[in-house]
């Protein structure tokens, strides 16, 4: 990670924080704060594999700031790293905007602009779209969508995928241009409490196009199927 | 002394002085009272909470009407307190709202001594108006005697005080909603209620309705939006099962007030009819009833009159069926059974104001209809509906509902507006079969230009309307549909068009002008609204002082919400003309509008808000400020 991504990073957390406690100091915004994460680990083709998705927000009802945090290791080296820190507001009954910074510590070291929305699209999906620029000027876009069926009042099974599209070849991450991969997964989980729940997370995952072709040309797996066994859990 | 708050409270002051709740007689007319810390055992896990000289409820409160009230109000908490007297008419100082007419709040270790003459008479209750410290139990009951004789004499009287306790702490509730609005749901609809609803109206029904809700993204079995609560009368348990003696024979009084934070109360009491005479404190014509719901902070007296010697329960049932509190008349003999919890309801689509037009062989009129009391129109008004119209009315609600700070447009004047004021004035709403069009379309209005004098036969918080939309699935014995549903239909369920005030009404002018309030929200976010503003962006709603006007609540959410003006009553425009009723609460089911008539005789800045605990802490409030005015500065 260089130094200018670091500065820009913080740079980024100052503001936001400075405009959004000013703000609510304004209107009179309660501030709340949560942060929750889904941790879980399954034994894959080639070890042991940790995956984690986590965010944190802290904010009124006119806007907040949020991390976002998700990667993966396989054992014990982190191979995906990724955080992102956004302002969010809401632009709808059900959607907020949310814009900020993401920086890639793995693979490679890249920082990004992000744009997107995330929300609640009609039948009750769970949509988050997103744009990214990086640092580079490479353009990608993330769409992660969920839905959850409720079998009985504690537990859910709830379907989930997201697929990643590339404007352009990205030759050091090897990933070309169109969609990418995409991520399917079926989530069976059981909400001891809210804010406690063991899952079972069974997920399909493949590389795609030309990206697969990349893989493909390295010997590479382009496809993985997993059950990962893990908690949720947030407070 | 007072053994009947069994709460076994650890008080972290001495307790200076309670009354006796029940029978006591003293009229003194100066009380002290503590506001305390307080550890209470009540489901059997010590909780930290807040009381009134140590205990939950408070002491009964006994004055005289036309003598003076003195009570020295000592904040015994790490935290600002204060006081409200809930539906008493007094100067605005002596009301106890912080940030209203220049009352603060009273800091920890301070007195506050409240003086004010007594108005009124009738069943009343005070509560800290500070934060979140109703919830936490800084509440009792009062009883202000009547002058002369009372209308509706008795041989006894009780309070029956019905509260929700909770273990949690109130600050965390809010912020669990906050985070996430459907935390305390646990009766989400589930794939097994949709095969059941398959199995009871086919599988094109079931799908057709679960399409509708999940299309617009609504939840319909939000009926209460925090759970986990243990229901109380008198801070008393269903188990502890607090006695009330009698004697066959005799009149007595039972007094009920919904001191809850968030829970609507079914009350009934098997084997006796019950005669409705006071509501908000106020005499009413009596009205024989079988059941009533009671919203938030209403009161409700009546007297029952047992013959028998033996013993009946007192049953009130929260709304969303996750428990009830409970009592005995005690007549001695036979002891009286714990009546049966009755299946919770669904939302259906007329408590969004809306039905829905999915096909017509869908069984929607097949619901059973009361005659009688309780008319219910046919749905032939339904003929019209088209895709287009419920799209539009979806737009509607979104818009009120929405957040926009640019949407505000609390005050209407009568002259304009002509549409917005038929549909949303008429409260013709248990009747969904001309609610619903009307709502929907402007133009298919049949009544345009109808007059305001004309309507109020309505029948808002009828309890009792078991009403469903086109497309809705009708509702079953083991399934009720719809917010009003639920009771046996040969139950005679009090409704706000039964209610006669019992003098006639002294003002007797049209209203000026109208203020149309939408009842605005947003459950995904778990925002509370008036007109799509929180009461820290709004401006005050400004009466002149001795003006008449009418103001509508127009309810755009799926929640019932008990709205209450401090400071001065309000008329239910329920089709009385000279008779009608005086309320301080006026509850707005969903989906549904209510006009009610005020006179603006009482000068100062009154609090007007949701009395939901969460609703009202989430920004659903606003200030009323009546003061002289000229007729420049006149709000239009």
């Amino acid at each position: 990670m260089t130094n200018r991504n670091l500065y820009s990073i913080c740079q980024w957390l100052l503001f936001s924080l400075l405009v959004s406690s000013a703000a609510s100091a304004m209107d009179n915004d309660q501030v709340f704060y949560t942060a929750g994460v889904e941790i879980d680990i399954a034994d894959a083709d080639e070890g042991t594999l940790l995956t984690w998705d986590g965010s944190a927000w802290a904010g009124g009802d006119r806007q907040k700031v949020w991390l976002e945090f998700e990667g993966e290791a396989l054992d014990g080296d982190v191979e995906d790293a990724e955080i992102q820190l956004l302002y969010s507001r809401p632009i709808s009954e059900f959607w907020d905007v949310r814009f900020g910074l993401r920086h890639d510590f793995e693979p490679g070291d890249t920082t990004y602009a992000v744009i997107g929305v995330e929300g609640l699209a009609p039948y009750k999906f769970e949509t988050e779209a997103k744009i990214f620029v990086s640092e580079d000027g490479d353009f990608s876009f993330r769409l992660e969508q969920e839905y959850t069926i409720q079998i009985t009042q504690r537990f859910v099974v709830v379907p989930h995928l997201e697929v990643n599209v590339f404007a352009q070849d990205v030759e050091e991450l090897g990933i070309g241009a169109g969609f990418s991969d995409l991520e399917a997964g079926l989530q069976l989980r059981y909400e001891v409490t809210r804010k406690f729940a063991p899952y079972l997370d069974f997920v399909y995952e493949t590389d795609l196009g030309e990206t697969a072709d990349f893989a493909d040309a390295l010997g590479e797996d382009t496809e993985e199927f997993t059950a990962r066994f893990g908690i949720k859990a947030w407070f | 002394m007072s053994c009947l708050f069994r709460c076994r409270a650890v008080m972290c002051s001495a307790v200076l002085f309670i009354s006796c709740m029940l029978t006591s007689a003293v009229s003194a007319q100066e009380y002290f009272l503590t506001v305390d810390d307080i550890t209470v055992d009540i489901t059997g896990k010590p909780t930290k909470a807040m009381g009134i000289n140590g205990s939950i409820p408070g002491p009964l409160l006994r004055f005289q009407e036309g003598k003076e009230a003195v009570i020295h109000i000592t904040n015994n908490l790490n935290e600002p307190t204060s006081m409200h007297w809930h539906g008493l008419l007094l100067p605005g100082l002596m009301d106890g709202v912080p940030g209203f007419n220049g009352f603060k709040e009273i800091e920890p270790g301070d007195t506050f001594t409240f003086r004010y003459e007594l108005r009124q008479s009738g069943t009343y209750w005070y509560h800290s108006h500070s934060g979140f410290q109703e919830q936490a139990g800084v509440y009792g009951p009062m009883i202000i005697e009547p002058k002369e004789p009372d209308p509706a004499p008795f041989d006894r009287e009780y309070v029956v005080m019905l509260s929700d306790f909770t273990e949690e702490n109130p600050a965390s509730i809010m912020r669990n909603l906050k985070i996430d609005p459907a935390y305390y749901n646990y009766a989400k609809r589930t794939v097994i209620d949709f095969f059941k609803d398959a199995d009871r109206h086919g599988w094109k029904a079931a799908l057709q309705d679960r399409a509708a809700w999940g299309e617009m993204r609504m939840d319909p079995t939000d009926l209460a939006d925090v759970t986990g609560y243990t229901f109380l009368i008198n801070g008393q348990t269903a188990e502890q099962n607090p006695a009330f003696d009698f004697k066959p024979g005799e009149r007595i009084r039972l007094r009920f007030i919904n001191g809850s934070a968030m829970t609507f109360f079914d009350v009934r009491i098997p084997g006796l009819k019950m005669s409705v005479v006071e509501a908000d404190g106020r005499d009413v014509q009596p009205v024989p009833v079988d059941e009533f719901r009671i919203a938030v902070a209403e009161t409700y007296d009546v007297i029952v009159e047992p013959q028998d010697d033996r013993d009946y329960t007192i049953f009130a049932g929260s709304i969303d069926r996750t428990g009830f509190a409970r009592a005995t008349l005690k007549g001695g003999g036979i002891a009286a059974p714990s009546p049966k919890q009755r299946p919770r309801a669904v939302l259906n689509m007329a408590d969004m104001g809306m039905s829905m037009a999915m096909g017509d062989d869908m069984p929607a009129d097949s619901h059973h209809q009361h005659e009688g009391e309780h008319k219910h129109g046919d749905h032939a008004g339904h003929e019209g509906h088209t895709q287009e119209d419920h799209e539009r009315h979806m737009r509607q609600m979104r818009e009120t509902g929405t957040y926009d700070p640019d949407d505000v447009g609390a005050s209407h004047d009568h002259s304009t507006d002509q549409h917005k004021h038929q549909d949303s004035a008429k409260p013709e709403t248990m009747d969904p079969s001309k609610m619903d069009p009307s709502k929907m379309d402007h133009s298919q209005m049949p009544h345009a230009g109808i007059d305001h004098s004309e309507m109020g036969h309505g029948d808002m918080a009828d309890t009792h309307t078991d009403h469903s939309g086109h497309g809705d699935l009708p509702s079953t014995e083991d399934q009720p549909r719809g917010w009003g549903s639920g009771f046996p239909e040969e139950s005679r369920v009090l409704s706000y068009a039964d209610l006669k005030s019992l003098i006639p009404n002294d003002d007797l002018r049209e209203p000026g002008r109208e203020i149309v309030v939408n009842l605005t929200g947003n459950m995904e976010r778990y925002l509370w609204t008036l007109n799509g503003l929180k009461f820290s962006e709004a401006d005050p709603i400004q009466l002149r002082y001795g003006e008449r006007v009418r103001m509508t609540f127009v309810n755009d959410t799926m929640m019932s919400h008990p709205m209450h003006l401090h400071g001065m009553y309000v008329e239910l425009d329920n089709g009385q003309t000279t008779h009608k009723p005086e309320k301080h609460v006026v509850n707005v089911p969903p989906g549904e509008s209510y006009s009610v008539l005020i006179t603006a005789d009482e000068p100062g800045e009154w609090a007007f808000h949701c009395h939901l605990q969460y609703h009202m802490a989430a920004g659903m409030m606003r200030k009323v400020v009546v003061a002289q005015m000229s007729a420049e500065a006149m709000p239009q």
